[in-house]
């Protein structure tokens, strides 16, 4: 029994907020008289967030070293601008423009990473300023006017499904419903494989039930998810994008060399660099990151709106740290993981998606967002002050 | 009998269902120093936040008496009021404030809100001179050295009328002359009427000033020794501190020194900021396989600059000179490549450039070397995890698991996760800087064997330590460090207490002639 409580004691953090999200949901699911649940509302909450969520996935690694970027709302505008220059004005073919596009979010991460690692100034005024230059060169770019349209192909890869969607079965996408248990399979078979590593090493382990009820949970969550997405249009492209970049990112962060020293050097900078970690080199590479993802996230929104525009972007960055932070991340870096930063964008995204259901105004839905956000710190700072006096 | 002025009576206080402190009763007589000794985690600290009220009276079991007065302190500040002032051993000095602010904050000369800097000036003056500091309390904290930052915080504590004085390891951070110079003004202040509680691992120190000591081990009082006519000795207070006799505190070692493997020419090093200070100033030296060397010198000297200096340049700029290694030159410009070469360095500030505080055991044991269990740029958490296991065993590492964050471990186990860090990179020539600052006997003796036992592996060992008597214990050579430069370097039969001094001294004596 001790062994059970324990084992909530410690991932109260870890899990405290996916119940908090579920709840949420459920609670829209009851306020909103069944809307949120519906197929094309699940569809829609992956459209509306997919560019936040890659944001902040970049924010986390930033946050994680202990810094911050503020500019990743102006970047997405200012590639955003660049591209509709490129493919409306000069007819550029879309995947030249879009890798050129991402090359260009790179020079500018480059740029805000040259300055917070090797020059050392400090992240926020670098970034404060990259928030005003860049916000400055997209109206520049755009002389203040609305660029559009895009081609067919570039709206697809924000607004589009994967071809087959005639597919069906009882009205079910066939694609999605085997892409979930596809899907389902695979976890089933890393969970249990993860279960048996350890216990070969002889670690502890949680007992087998709460295992088992973990992967139940999973399993019916996707299965739910992609059922929803089936009932509708299917898997959305930009989800696949999503998701991929969360395994890719869950894995470096988790797994690799670089990840754990990006960890250590928002943990103790001193300590890493006198270990080896090229501490200066991780941090800008992680600025150039933040960067490439800025650049992929103003593509998706200049083609989810179909347009360029000035005002793009305003106020993302602000979405994506309450992200980070909200999914458990520390302000004083070294903590946070990929996975809780989805859960935390996520959160956001359906509080947005539920109230604006609800017809509750937008003043009151950033003062709520605003509570939500402070509540989520509180309530990790409360745990974790316990956990060190107990 | 003297009177009493504190009392604490069966003090219990629990956490997390592990008791540190069981049934304690510790009292203290007025106008005494009263030494408070005992290994790391055996309770000291937790006794002394709850005498000074970080911990709530209702967090713990058991009672204070205070000048015959019962007393449940909330916080700092009802012991404070009451004349119980405690200085950490983490000063709590704002760097960027001058002295007289920092002496007075919390507690400013002010009419209606607004601070009167003259009366400022002029009582920070006074104070200062009861401590014995000639400074502008105009100075910034930041300017003055730690042996007079310490002062200072005394100074602060004399402003709060203070009656009972307790001192956390006051001397952990000091030299020999800064440390006498604070010990005697204790002493000066038990005159004055200020009864002390000082707790201290260096036990020389305290078998010298205090009337009293009382030994903690495992939560529990041993005993109070009377020391009032200073006749206890060190070996008496380890064996209380311990529970058995360390027959000698530093273990044999039969050393097989081998050839040269590690040799710095004219290492030349400037300041990092000043680009026409000198730091360290055409220093050689050699270190040979299987040999414990020892660098000594007075704090300050420039040891620590030379070994960061020497480990990837992570120290100062503008180095000249060179580093051999096995006959080659060594050429690392950062960190990394000095890993690489075979190069260790073990810093004095465990908790502030040794360890990642948040993280656990087994990822500040493979930080440095996570190509070793990794595969490409992906690391195997199960070797890993192996890995860290095995030193856990090996460096008797006390701790609920691998998993354990190291900030909640004590300071030796602590240590012995550095060390582990460091011996997991197998380096060939390894600079442990200050290996036992602020650590027990116990865990001393055990760093110790782990120096020994890697020296006879056929390493090379760079040693640095302010405590002489372990130089002189572990080093087969000993070079001694002055103002930057070698003054002397001593093999095992010409080194002693004085011979060093001697050699800091001759140093000074040229130079300033």
């Amino acid at each position: 029994m001790s062994s059970i409580s324990k084992f909530f004691k410690n991932n109260i953090r870890q899990y405290g907020m996916v119940i908090a999200l579920a709840f949420i949901m459920v609670l829209f699911q009851v306020t909103t008289g069944g809307i949120m649940f519906k197929p094309m509302n699940i569809t829609n909450l992956v459209l509306q967030n997919s560019y936040v969520l890659i944001l902040a996935i970049g924010m986390l690694l930033a946050i994680v070293t202990g810094n911050i970027d503020l500019s990743v709302g102006s970047v997405a505008a200012f590639v955003g601008a660049v591209s509709a220059v490129m493919m409306v004005d000069n007819h550029m073919g879309v995947a030249p423009a879009m890798v050129l596009s991402l090359l260009i979010g790179a020079a500018v991460g480059g740029f805000h990473g040259y300055f917070i690692a090797f020059l050392r100034i400090p992240a926020f005024i670098v970034t404060l300023a990259g928030m005003l230059i860049f916000r400055g060169l997209t109206m520049v770019i755009l002389q203040g006017q609305t660029k559009a349209p895009f081609e067919k192909s570039f709206q697809a890869m924000a607004a589009g499904y994967l071809p087959g969607m005639d597919l069906r079965w009882h009205g079910l996408n066939i694609i999605a419903i085997a892409a979930g248990i596809l899907l389902s399979v695979i976890l089933v078979v890393a969970m249990l494989r993860a279960r048996g590593t350890k216990m070969r090493y002889h670690f502890e382990t949680m007992p087998l039930w709460l295992d088992i009820l973990k992967i139940v949970v999973i399993v019916g969550a996707i299965n739910l998810l992609t059922f929803e997405l089936a009932a509708y249009n299917g898997i959305p492209i930009i989800l696949i994008i999503l998701s991929v970049l969360i395994v890719i990112y869950t894995f470096v962060t988790q797994r690799t060399i670089v990840g754990r020293h990006v960890y250590a050097l928002g943990g103790n900078e001193k300590a890493a660099r006198l270990s080896g970690v090229k501490t200066n080199q991780i941090l800008f590479w992680v600025y150039v990151n933040m960067g490439v993802l800025s650049a992929l996230a103003g593509l998706i929104v200049a083609g989810r709106l179909n347009a360029a525009t000035p005002k793009a972007g305003t106020g993302f960055e602000l979405d994506a740290i309450a992200a980070c932070f909200i999914g458990g991340a520390s302000a004083s870096g070294g903590i946070g993981t990929v996975i809780g930063t989805i859960v935390g964008g996520f959160v956001m995204g359906v509080l947005n998606n539920g109230m604006s259901i609800m017809g509750v105004s937008v003043d009151w839905q950033q003062s709520i967002k605003g509570l939500v956000l402070l509540g989520a710190v509180w309530f990790d700072v409360y745990t974790k002050s316990r956990a060190q006096t107990k | 009998m003297a009177e009493q002025i504190l009392e604490m009576r069966n003090i219990t206080k629990t956490f997390a269902g592990v008791k540190a402190l069981d049934e304690v009763s510790f009292s203290v007589n007025r106008d005494e120093i009263h030494a408070l000794v005992g290994e790391n985690g055996a309770g000291k600290s937790t006794l002394m936040k709850i005498l000074s009220g970080v911990y709530p009276h209702d967090s713990f079991d058991g009672s204070i008496h205070f000048e015959g007065d019962q007393c449940r302190f909330r916080e700092i500040a009802d012991s404070e009021a009451k004349g119980i002032v405690i200085i950490h051993q983490e000063l709590a000095l704002i760097p960027y404030l001058s002295i007289a602010e920092n002496i007075f904050l919390g507690n400013e000369r002010a009419t209606a809100g607004v601070i009167d800097w003259n009366r400022t000036a002029v009582a920070a003056k006074d104070l200062l001179a009861k401590v014995g500091l000639s400074d502008n309390p105009t100075t910034r904290i930041a300017d003055i050295g730690v042996g007079k930052q310490q002062l200072v915080e005394i100074a602060k504590a004399l402003s709060k009328k203070v009656k009972l004085l307790i001192l956390d390891e006051p001397t952990a951070a000091l030299n020999d002359e800064e440390s006498s110079k604070l010990l005697d003004l204790l002493l000066g202040l038990k005159k004055q009427g200020v009864t002390s509680i000082l707790i201290s691992h260096k036990l020389n120190e305290i078998a010298r000033v205090s009337d009293a000591i009382t030994v903690i081990r495992d939560g529990s009082v041993i005993e109070t020794l009377d020391n009032a006519a200073r006749q206890i000795d060190q070996d008496r207070i380890i064996k209380s501190m311990v529970g058995r006799e360390l027959v000698d505190r530093f273990p044999k070692r039969e050393s097989k020194v081998g050839e040269v493997v590690f040799e710095v020419r004219d290492w030349t090093v400037m300041h990092p900021l000043y680009d026409d200070r000198v730091v360290i100033d055409k220093v050689s030296l050699k270190v040979r396989k299987g040999e414990v060397v020892g660098l000594a010198g007075l704090m300050g000297a420039g040891r620590t600059e030379l070994a960061m200096s020497l480990f990837g340049r992570a120290y100062g700029r503008g180095h000249r000179g060179t580093i051999l290694k096995d006959g080659k030159e060594l050429k690392a410009h950062d960190v990394n490549s000095s890993i690489r070469q075979g190069l260790a360095y073990m810093t004095e500030d465990r908790k502030n450039f040794g360890l990642v505080l948040i993280q656990d055991i087994k990822s500040n044991i493979s930080l440095a070397s996570l190509k070793k269990v990794s595969v490409g740029n992906v690391i195997d958490q199960g070797r890993e995890n192996e890995s860290a296991g095995e030193f856990a065993q090996s460096m008797r590492i006390r701790c609920t698991g691998i998993d354990q964050v190291v900030e909640s471990l004590s300071g030796g186990n602590q240590q012995k996760v550095v060390l582990s860090k460091w011996i997991m990179a197998e380096p060939d020539v390894l600079i442990l800087d200050e290996p036992t600052r602020g650590i027990d006997v116990g865990a001393k003796y055990e760093i110790y064997t782990i120096i020994n036992k890697l020296a006879s592996e056929g390493k090379s060992i760079i040693m640095i330590s302010s405590e002489m008597p372990e130089l002189l214990g572990m080093c087969d050579r000993i070079y001694v460090v002055t103002e930057g430069e070698i003054s002397g370097e001593l093999d095992r039969e010409h080194a002693s207490q004085e011979s060093i001094m001697g050699c800091i001294m001759n140093h000074k004596r040229r130079t300033t002639a």
